[in-house]
Order: structure tokens, then C-alpha cells, then sequence
């Protein structure tokens, strides 16, 4: 290589355009004015449509009274106002949401830790019922529900019971309503100041152990606090909780509470889909704690529940817990499915006011706002856990 | 004498032939098999006995109702009279509308070649020991794209032009699929790298893209490009509803694609990077020749993972009018000369296996990628 070659190389090097910070400010200058020129672009295109089409943007609409009905948690009726069924819609998908997540979390548990199971028999059935709920749809779940399983039930007058008081048929699921007395506050009290007193004793129970090595169990005597500070309680008070029970009469049922078609096939339907991607999350996760754990613990004169409950599953709670809040916040999304059966969540009732009304950038504002707001909340509360219980080395 | 000596010495000698052992325990057939995994030990035989119940509480109905009373030929009336049956007679009436939706009867052919292009290109991409990845490749992501586009919309060579409004079924779910995956990879890629690019703006941008998208559900997604997309554009200017949900779909489903891709990236050491600076490579040449290879196949079975996800969701366009196979599927109870009680389940369960069919498959592929990678590993 001749100096004449090296030099031109050099040349060729020391233009501006070549320089790694130039280019590097000169990429970033037109990223920014790609985006504020689309920002730009979309804002005047929309402002010139609205104009158009004689909608006003804003939130007013919110205070104006909606004209439709709703059947929803909180009462609504067509003289309430949109601000008022979007509420309701939100309070709905918050309660399929809590439901969805208890049904899909305890099922998930039992189906993973049956994956791992000895037994074969038990081992393929939840082998079969996670590869088969996995590869489906949750709409077709969904609908599976809904169209297949509860509208196929028998009508009111034939209604299947499954416990006392619940009965199931193509109107829903009837169950009984709790019934608060003029007393309950008295139980509510003497149950939250016996809980803290459990709590007590189990801090000190800890202390003791740490201190002397004698162990006290505070689990089962907390349990007995609880039990009977509450029980106490509530008979002192005169039996201020009664149930409504449902009662079947000749064309109809009567009292209790009645949960729509939509809203039982919908939480059914989600708790069911997402319990088979839980049952592998917590199969991973104890399948994750390595197996030296387990026979250093064995080692150690431990037996079965105290090696699974000291040993294997604090350390696979460390791996389940990222994924598995990952799993509700996909349950809280998929509620926005409830769209396809009609039930009123948050995206049905928005799109049934962003139908007469014609505000759909506010609506669709509203939704993003609820999920990515709720999505921040799940991950700030998750990481804190999982800094909680994060591995601790010397 | 000294023989007689010695056996004094002895303390006991054994007179006769010991008594034959009884056989070791079989191992193999069916009985020591169930010995070991079924009925060792007292709880483990309770379970078993629970889950047989189970498992013929819910397989005997099943199979009964699948099989045995479903009705496979024949009318409504027969099926009406069935209560206890599949009707799988009316979902063999619609298995035209299911795969092909209203695609015009003389055009659907064109369907067929469509569905065998694509297996064409992606068979041979699937299987690792394939000659000739990188036409493969080019073949998948631009030649079979524009000639399908051709293909199915119709209107060059004298083929009659196929509105989208009319595409349906099993058909539309695939071409669906397959445009979100073909969009969402590169689309993806990109993200990912300018997640981890060290300039801010760029960084920003992407990190605003991927969370917002993975934050809120698909229909809200789905919606936005529905309803605000038009609103979003000159007035005058729209295109079609089908593109509009694919631009969605896609869109979303890169921002799952990055997050894989840059688990990928995060994995390859730094010394990679190093490596490929020392050897005086640029940007793009270290990302294109030394990264993304790396990247990319480690990262194949979660690819594949974003892609059973994303097959699933192509569902979800039936929220928003588009007659995906699970739309045809619903759409086709309100047929009144079908009106019989068992023919929504049907419908759905034929619906549900061939979703099931096409994920099971993936899922399959992603195991058996994420074995042969973990060779090494294996315990």
C-alpha cells in the first residue's frame, strides 16, 4: 500500500459527513422533525376534518345526557350522563378483571404444579387441558362460552343447581346476595383489629425465632385470633349478615344476585384461557429452582411441604411473579373482548358513545388513558415486589 | 485327619441347595408401568382415581357428542333433531364460506395457488437444513408478497378484480397473519435496534412506540385505525378498511417483535460487538453481518411465540366487521334455514380446531427450534 493510497483514505475519513457525530446529530435532527412534522400533518388534517363534519372537540360531551340504556354494574339509565356510563363502564371491566384473575390464578396453580405431578394420569390431564386452551383464541373462548356452552343451558324453570343457592341456566348464574345488617360494622371492626393482632404475633413470633431459634406457630394461632375475636363478634352483635337466597318460582327466579350471560360466560371464559398460560408460568418457575436446592434441603432433615414451602417456592415466586403480572395485565386488556358478546366494558360502552356522538379521538383518549395508566400502576407495583423479594448476595 | 481338622474349624457349611429367589419385579409392560406412575403409594392412587372420574366425566360426553350422536349428514331437521350431537353436516355445508369466505365461486383457484405459494416459501424457510435461505427469504418477504397482491386483488392479465370486502375465511386469517408476521419482523428489528441506540431522540421515539402499543389492548388499536385513521388524513384520502386493520395489526405487533428481538440483541457478549468494531466495521455492516445472525437465532423460538400470538389476535379483527374465519364462523348461526341448537357449538368447535391445528403446529416448531439450539445445554 503506497502513502498516496493511505492518504486519500484519510481524505475520504476527515469529511464532515463521515464523522460518527455529525451524522449522529444530523439522524436525530430529522427524526425529530419526522415526528413533529407527522404530529403536524395528523393534527391539521384532523382539525380540518372535525370542522367538516361539525364536531366539536373536547370533554364536554361528557356532562350531556346519553339517550340509551346500558345494563351495567352501577345503575344507569338513559337520563345519566356519558361522563357517568363511561364510569360504569370502567367500574365493569374492573370487576371482570378481579374475577377473571382469582378464577385464572387459582386454576393456573393447581394445573401447573399438576404438570409437574408424578402421577401420570394427572400429569397428561393438565398437559391436555394447558396445550388445549393455549392454541385457541380468547375470543373463540369467548364465544365458546357465551354462544355454546350458555345459551345451549336449560331456561330459568329448569335450572341446574350446582351448590345451594347457585343455580345456572341460559339467564346466568343466580347466586345469593349478602345482606349487611345495622350491626356489621361492629364485625368489620373487631375482624380488622384481630387481623392486626395476628399480625403481631406473628412479627413477634419472628423476632423470638430469629433470637432464640424456638419456633412458635403463629400461622395456625392467628388463624384461631382471627376465627374467634370475628366470631365473637358477630354473634355479640345478633347475626348482622344474612343471604339472600335466590328463590325459584314458577317462571322466573327471585332475589339474590344475578350475573348477566355475558358477564358469567366473559370472566368464565378469561379465567379458563389465562389459567393455561399461568399453569406454565408456575411450572417454569419451580422447574427454574434447580434441583441441588431440593436435595440440599431433604439433606438438611426437611420434609415435602417444608422443602416446597421454604425452599422451592420462595425462590420460583422470584421467577413467576414478572411474568405472572404481565398475565393479569393481559386479563385486564382482554376484558376489552367483552365488545363481541355485548357486555358493557369499558370499549363497548366507549364505542356506544362514540357512535352517537362522533367524539372518537376523546373516546379513544379515554381508553388509552385507563389501560396505560393501569399498565404503569401494574409494572411501578411489580417492580417494587419484585425488589422486595429480589435475590439478596453477600 | 487335617481335612477333618479344618472342617471343625468351620462354623457352618450349607448341607442343601438354597431355595430358588422368587423373579425380579417386572419393569416393562403395563402393569409395572402403572404400579410405578399410578398407584405408588396411598395418595397418589387417590388422584389417580380422581383424575380417571374426571377424565370420564368430560372425555365420554365429549366423545359422544363429537362422535357418536353428531350428525354428519343430512339437513337442518336432522340436526334439530339431534339435541345431543355436533351438527357436523352444517359446518360441511359452509366449509366453502369457512376457507374461501364470498370469494366469487370461478375465482377461487386463485385462492389455491395463493395458499400453495405460501407453503412454498415458507416450508423450505422453516426446515434448517434448506438450501438457498437468503432467495428463500427474498422470495417470502417481497416476491411472494406482490405476487399474491396481483394474485388475489385481481385486475392485471385479464384477472377480474376481487373487492377485499368480499375475502373471508380461513383464507383472509392467513393472509392476515401472514402479512402481520412479514411486517411485524423487519418493522420489529428496527425498533429493537433503535431502542438500544445510543441516541436519545431515536431511543425516545421507540421506547414511547413499544410501550404504548404493548400498554393497551389490540382492539383499542384496531379502533384507532378504523375510526382515526381517516380522521387523521386529508380529507378525501381513505383506503381500504382490510390494509387499515393490517396497518394496525402490524404495527402492534412489531412493538411485541422488538422486545423479543432486543432480548436477542441483549444476549450476544460484548466482545461480539468489540470484535466486529476491531475489525473496522461500520454500523450496519457489524449489525447486518455479526449481530442480527446471532441475535435473531437465538431469539427464533420466542419469534415464533409472537407469531402464535399473533395468529390468535388476527381474531380480533371480527370486532371491527372484517370476516376473518372466526366472523364467517358467527356469521354463519344467523343462517335462518340452519337454525338448530347445536350448530353454534359446532361451529365453533371446527373453528377452534383450526385455530388450534395452526398454533399447536407453531408451537411444535418453536420446541423443536429452542431444542436444536439447546444442544449444549442438555442435561
Amino acid at each position: 500500500m503506497s502513502v498516496t493510497d493511505a492518504g486519500r483514505l484519510n481524505v475520504s475519513r476527515d469529511r464532515w459527513y463521515n464523522n460518527p457525530l455529525y451524522r449522529s446529530i444530523l439522524l436525530q435532527v430529522l427524526v425529530v422533525a419526522a415526528v413533529l412534522g407527522a404530529g403536524y400533518w395528523f393534527t391539521n388534517n384532523t382539525i380540518t376534518n372535525l370542522h367538516d363534519r361539525g364536531i366539536a372537540s373536547g370533554f364536554g360531551f361528557l356532562s350531556q345526557r346519553a339517550g340509551f340504556d346500558m345494563v351495567t354494574f352501577l345503575n344507569v339509565t338513559a337520563e345519566s350522563t356519558y361522563g357517568y356510563m363511561i364510569l360504569a363502564g370502567l367500574v365493569d371491566t374492573i370487576a371482570v378483571s378481579i374475577l377473571s384473575i382469582v378464577i385464572a390464578t387459582i386454576l393456573g396453580l393447581i394445573v401447573g404444579i399438576a404438570r409437574l405431578s408424578t402421577n401420570w394420569l394427572i400429569r397428561t390431564i393438565a398437559t391436555v387441558y394447558v396445550e388445549t386452551l393455549r392454541n385457541i383464541p380468547p375470543l373463540l373462548v369467548i364465544l365458546f362460552f357465551y354462544l355454546g356452552v350458555l345459551a345451549t343451558l336449560p331456561d330459568v324453570k329448569n335450572a341446574i343447581q350446582i351448590a345451594p343457592g347457585f343455580s345456572l341456566s341460559n339467564r346466568g348464574l343466580f347466586m345469593p346476595a349478602p345482606v349487611v345488617g345495622p350491626n356489621f360494622h361492629l364485625v368489620a371492626i373487631a375482624f380488622l383489629v384481630s387481623l392486626v393482632i395476628a399480625f403481631a404475633l406473628r412479627r413477634w413470633a419472628f423476632a423470638r425465632r430469629m433470637r432464640t431459634g424456638q419456633t412458635f406457630p403463629s400461622g395456625w394461632a392467628g388463624l384461631a385470633i382471627v376465627v374467634v375475636v370475628t366470631g365473637i363478634a358477630y354473634v355479640a352483635s345478633g347475626d348482622p349478615l344474612t343471604f339472600d337466597i335466590p328463590v325459584k318460582t314458577r317462571f322466573n327466579i327471585n332475589g339474590g344476585w344475578d350475573l348477566s350471560p355475558e358477564f358469567t360466560s366473559l370472566f368464565v371464559a378469561l379465567g379458563v384461557y389465562t389459567a393455561s398460560f399461568i399453569a406454565e408460568i408456575v411450572r417454569s418457575g419451580i422447574m427454574a429452582v434447580s434441583h441441588g436446592q431440593t436435595e440440599a434441603a431433604k439433606a438438611l432433615g426437611l420434609r415435602g411441604g417444608p422443602v416446597l414451602r421454604l425452599v422451592v417456592l420462595p425462590q420460583a415466586l422470584r421467577v413467576i411473579i414478572p411474568p405472572l403480572s404481565s398475565e393479569y395485565l393481559n386479563i385486564t386488556k382482554n376484558t376489552s373482548l367483552a365488545l363481541a358478546i355485548g357486555f358493557a366494558d369499558l370499549v363497548a360502552v366507549g364505542n356506544n358513545v362514540l357512535n352517537p356522538t362522533g367524539q372518537s379521538i376523546e373516546v379513544v383518549a379515554i381508553w388509552m388513558a385507563f389501560y396505560l395508566g393501569l399498565s404503569i400502576l401494574i409494572s411501578i407495583a411489580m417492580n417494587a415486589f419484585n425488589a422486595r423479594i429480589a435475590l439478596t448476595e453477600r | 485327619m487335617t481335612d477333618m481338622q479344618s472342617q471343625g474349624d468351620v462354623f457352618f457349611v450349607r448341607q442343601e441347595v438354597l431355595e430358588a429367589e422368587p423373579p425380579p419385579m417386572r419393569v416393562h409392560g403395563v402393569w409395572p408401568w402403572m404400579c410405578a406412575n399410578l398407584f405408588n403409594g396411598f395418595g397418589n392412587t387417590i388422584l389417580t382415581l380422581v383424575g380417571a372420574a374426571i377424565a370420564l366425566w368430560v372425555v365420554i360426553p365429549v366423545i359422544e357428542w363429537t362422535f357418536i350422536n353428531a350428525v354428519w349428514n343430512g339437513t337442518r331437521e336432522a340436526c334439530a333433531a339431534q339435541p345431543e350431537g355436533a351438527c357436523w353436516t352444517f359446518v360441511k355445508a359452509n366449509f366453502g364460506q369457512y376457507i374461501y369466505g364470498r370469494y366469487p365461486d370461478p375465482e377461487r383457484w386463485r385462492v389455491n395457488l395463493f395458499l400453495v405459494l405460501m407453503a412454498a416459501g415458507i416450508v423450505p424457510l422453516a426446515i434448517p437444513s434448506a438450501p438457498f435461505k437468503g432467495f428463500n427469504l427474498l422470495y417470502v418477504f417481497i416476491i411472494f408478497p406482490v405476487l399474491s397482491g396481483f394474485l388475489l386483488v385481481g385486475g392485471v392479465l385479464g384477472l377480474p378484480v376481487v373487492e377485499t370486502a368480499v375475502w373471508g375465511g380461513l383464507f383472509l386469517t392467513l393472509v392476515v397473519s401472514f402479512v402481520g408476521m412479514a411486517m411485524s419482523l423487519p418493522l420489529g428489528i428496527i425498533l429493537a435496534l433503535g431502542r438500544r441506540s445510543k441516541m436519545p431522540t431515536v431511543q425516545w421515539v421507540c421506547v414511547v412506540f413499544i410501550e404504548f402499543c404493548r400498554g393497551v389492548p389490540l382492539i383499542t388499536v384496531l379502533f384507532m385505525a378504523g375510526i382515526l385513521l381517516p380522521l387523521f388524513l386529508p380529507t378525501g384520502v381513505n383506503f381500504d378498511k382490510l390494509l387499515r386493520a393490517l396497518l394496525g395489526l402490524s404495527l402492534f405487533a412489531a412493538a411485541y417483535m422488538a422486545e423479543v428481538i432486543r432480548g436477542g440483541l441483549q444476549a450476544i457478549p460484548k466482545g461480539q460487538y468489540e470484535g466486529a468494531q476491531a475489525l473496522g466495521l461500520g454500523y450496519w455492516q457489524m449489525t447486518r453481518l455479526i449481530i442480527l445472525p446471532q441475535a435473531i437465532t437465538i431469539v427464533i423460538p420466542g419469534i415464533v411465540n409472537t407469531f402464535i400470538g399473533l395468529f390468535k389476535d388476527t381474531s380480533l379483527v371480527y370486532i371491527i366487521s372484517i370476516f376473518e374465519l372466526l366472523y364467517t364462523v358467527r356469521n354463519s348461526f344467523s343462517d335462518p334455514t340452519w337454525a338448530a341448537s347445536t350448530v353454534p357449538t359446532s361451529g365453533l368447535v371446527f373453528a377452534a380446531a383450526v385455530f388450534w391445528i395452526f398454533c399447536f403446529g407453531m408451537s411444535r416448531y418453536s420446541k423443536f427450534t429452542e431444542d436444536r439450539l439447546r444442544v449444549g445445554y442438555k442435561r
